[in-house]
């Protein structure tokens, strides 16, 4: 139970990039009851990530940050302001409308999505032989044997014996169940990448583990990229080999998530950390700062965003965007402080 | 020795009436003592929200509590069973001696009102002042709680999540308590804001002098937070210790489970393995101690007999058969 030391190898797993976001770009616009206005709620604002096969990668953030709309948009669940998302080198993002029909179901095939609640992520009216078996024959994957295919499918998310599970609806499986149902659902399709938006946030505490380390198992069985978005950073750490912080709608800090955690470089991510529960610490002793809140994205602060609630600002950080520096070993930081180091 | 508060005896609190009905509470005892953090955690359906609403007489129907006495120790020194008053002598001493903070301060405000108009609201059901002092004290309220008094004419929806719960936090200290419940004050909100909301409690905490029962399912938090933490399993306290005790030694198994489900953020990384099952159903709960099915040191008694919650040593009490009580 304890002592081991966890498999996620420290170090970039693989090279080999299957996902790749390129200055993703959203805004909302504002519609009043009569007419559009040029305003837009900024939710994301030139965010770049990579995903990498066998490979983990944890996007934390506050609720606000914009974590959740990168999923959608690397899901093709909206469209794109501006920005690029490639699939193995190859750009799949369409500008206008919805990619629709044939084209965007290839896509899924290869890219699935999994989310947040899994009371309101399966119907309550099917059983779950009915969303293991939909999902298979709409990718195709329902194989000569679809019974045989079916208990596959649960065997993987540890849910056996599988005729226990089969003719059970949604509310008959505890949460933990019917996540691991929602997993399994995703894996029907036999992607190569899992987006997890906050996949244990509604699950009880005792349970979250399990899941996480059903999550890790599957991504070493199956060579899966999974982006795993939470805004808890400590299981970010403990279950994600690169950690990307965003605040605001804009990344700050990337890198391991073992540097990122122990070495934050940007202000936000160090708050962040300062702010996260911690048993060892004698008393609730503080330092100053963090005061403030996440600003409003229909009219962010110029420069920075963290700007106004920042201990370290200086006078670049009210005008000019950071744009990332490099701290070696793929450890990178948007901030001003790091600009002579980078140089 | 510290003057108690409030205490729970025997406490039980059913859903449901006949053979239907599910026991979501059972036989729970607690003593709050004065100016302490009271932790109580556990995991969604243990039952913490419905003992803390059982105790103050505000469970909904079909909640009914079905046994027991909640003794509360007023100022000059005579005590009152909170469950047996007569409903004119609770509506007194709800808010002004104990008052509450809900989960969800956006289910819990009226958004069609001023947050001026709801908290003027309490004082003037309460005690008798000209408009102008309620009004004075309203804003005095705010500027308590960290918030400009200049917000006073704001509705809830123009406040952020973390404002609204400090409205929340202010209205419960309104009159004064010297009990203040907080059920899952912090849940819906980011690690940075909650720590903002803990710290400003802590302060007033000690300015003010009122006793707090602090419920959450996040244990680490209350483990740097609180005094005392009791831990809940199916409607039971299994684990009674000091905050810091309970954080080196736990000594029921689903302490210890619950301590190991948390990843540490310092320190060398673990291999973390969570509590392998899930709680059970309250309409069918396991023989013995309702932990066993998921208990790794599960013994034979476990499944046969009931653990009760006893003093193992001095200050700790658990209820598991790993730590026989220990008699006289």
């Amino acid at each position: 139970m304890t002592a081991e030391v966890a498999p996620a190898v420290s170090g970039v797993v693989s090279t080999e990039i299957v996902l790749e976001a390129d200055g993703l770009t959203k805004h909302f616009p504002i519609r009043t009851p009569l007419a559009r206005t040029a305003k837009a709620v900024r939710a994301v604002e030139g965010v770049s990530l990579q995903l990498r096969r066998g490979s983990v990668t944890a996007l934390v953030g506050e609720s606000g940050s914009g974590k959740s709309t990168v999923a959608r948009l690397l899901a093709q669940l909206y469209p794109l302001t501006s920005g690029e998302i490639r699939l193995h080198g190859e750009n799949v993002a369409v500008q206008r409308g919805w990619m629709r029909g044939r084209k965007f179901r290839a896509y899924c095939r290869r890219v699935q999505m999994i989310f947040q609640d899994p009371f309101a992520s399966l119907n309550p009216v099917h059983t779950i032989r009915y969303h293991l078996t939909r999902a298979l024959t709409i990718h195709g994957n329902r194989g000569d044997d679809l019974e045989k295919s079916l208990a596959d499918l649960l065997t993987r998310v540890h849910l056996t014996p599988a005729e226990r599970y089969l003719d059970r609806y949604p509310h008959e499986l505890s949460g933990g169940q019917r996540q691991r149902v929602a997993i399994a659902r995703a894996l029907a399709a036999s992607p190569e990448v899992l987006l997890a938006d906050e996949p244990v946030s509604m699950l009880d505490v005792s349970i979250r583990l399990g899941v996480l380390n059903l999550l890790r198992d599957l991504k070493e069985r199956l060579h899966l990229s999974i982006l795993y978005i939470t805004h808890d950073i400590a299981s970010a750490r403990y279950f994600a080999d690169e950690t990307v912080v965003m605040y605001a709608g804009q990344v700050v800090e990337g890198g391991e998530s073992e540097t990122v955690t122990q070495k934050p470089a940007h202000p936000y991510t160090q708050l962040l950390i300062e702010s996260a529960p911690d048993p060892d610490r004698p008393a609730l002793e503080e330092k100053d700062g963090g005061a403030g809140e996440p600003p409003s994205l229909i009219e962010p602060p110029p420069g920075c965003r963290f700007h106004p609630r920042c201990p370290f600002v200086m006078d670049v950080c009210r005008t000019d965007v950071p744009p990332r520096f490099e701290l070696g070993d793929g450890h990178f930081a948007a901030c001003w402080l790091y600009r002579e180091e980078a140089s | 020795m510290k003057e108690r508060i409030l205490e729970v005896r025997g406490l039980n609190v059913d859903y449901g009436m006949g053979p239907e009905s599910v026991r979501a509470v059972r036989d729970v005892d607690l003593t709050l003592h004065r100016g302490e953090v009271l932790g109580l955690a556990g995991e969604s359906g243990s039952g913490k929200s419905t003992l803390a609403y059982g105790m103050t007489r505000l469970l909904p129907p079909p909640g009914i509590v079905a046994g027991g006495e909640v003794i509360y120790h007023l100022d000059d020194g005579t005590t009152v069973d909170l469950l047996r008053i007569r409903d004119a002598d609770l509506r007194r001493l709800r808010w002004s001696e104990i008052a509450i903070v809900f989960q969800g301060a956006i289910n819990s405000l009226n958004p069609v009102q001023r947050i001026s108009t709801q908290l003027v609201d309490v004082l003037k059901a309460h005690s008798a002042s000209t408009p102008r002092a309620r009004l004075d004290r309203a804003r005095e309220l705010l500027t308590l709680v960290g918030i400009a008094s200049d917000r006073l004419n704001s509705y809830p929806h123009q406040l952020s999540g973390g404002m609204r719960q400090r409205v929340m936090i202010a209205m419960a200290l309104a009159l004064e308590p010297r009990v203040v419940i907080m059920d899952e004050p912090t849940t819906a909100l980011d690690v940075v804001v909650q720590r903002q909301i803990l710290r400003t409690l802590v302060d007033l905490r000690e300015r003010l002098g009122f006793s707090v029962v602090f419920i959450t399912h996040d244990l680490s938090l209350l483990v740097e937070f609180s005094d005392r933490i009791a831990i809940m399993y199916a409607g039971q306290v299994v684990e009674e210790a000091a905050s810091a005790d309970l954080y080196r030694t736990p000594l029921h198994p689903y302490s210890d489970g619950l301590l190991q489900s948390f990843p540490a953020l310092k320190g060398p990384k673990r291999e973390l393995s969570g509590i392998a099952g899930s709680p059970p159903d309250l309409r069918m709960m396991p023989s013995g101690c309702p932990f066993h099915p998921r208990c790794a040191r599960a013994m034979d008694v476990c499944g046969q007999q009931t653990p009760v919650l006893g003093q193992s040593r001095a200050g700790r009490s658990v209820a598991c058969w790993l730590h026989p009580v220990s008699v006289g």
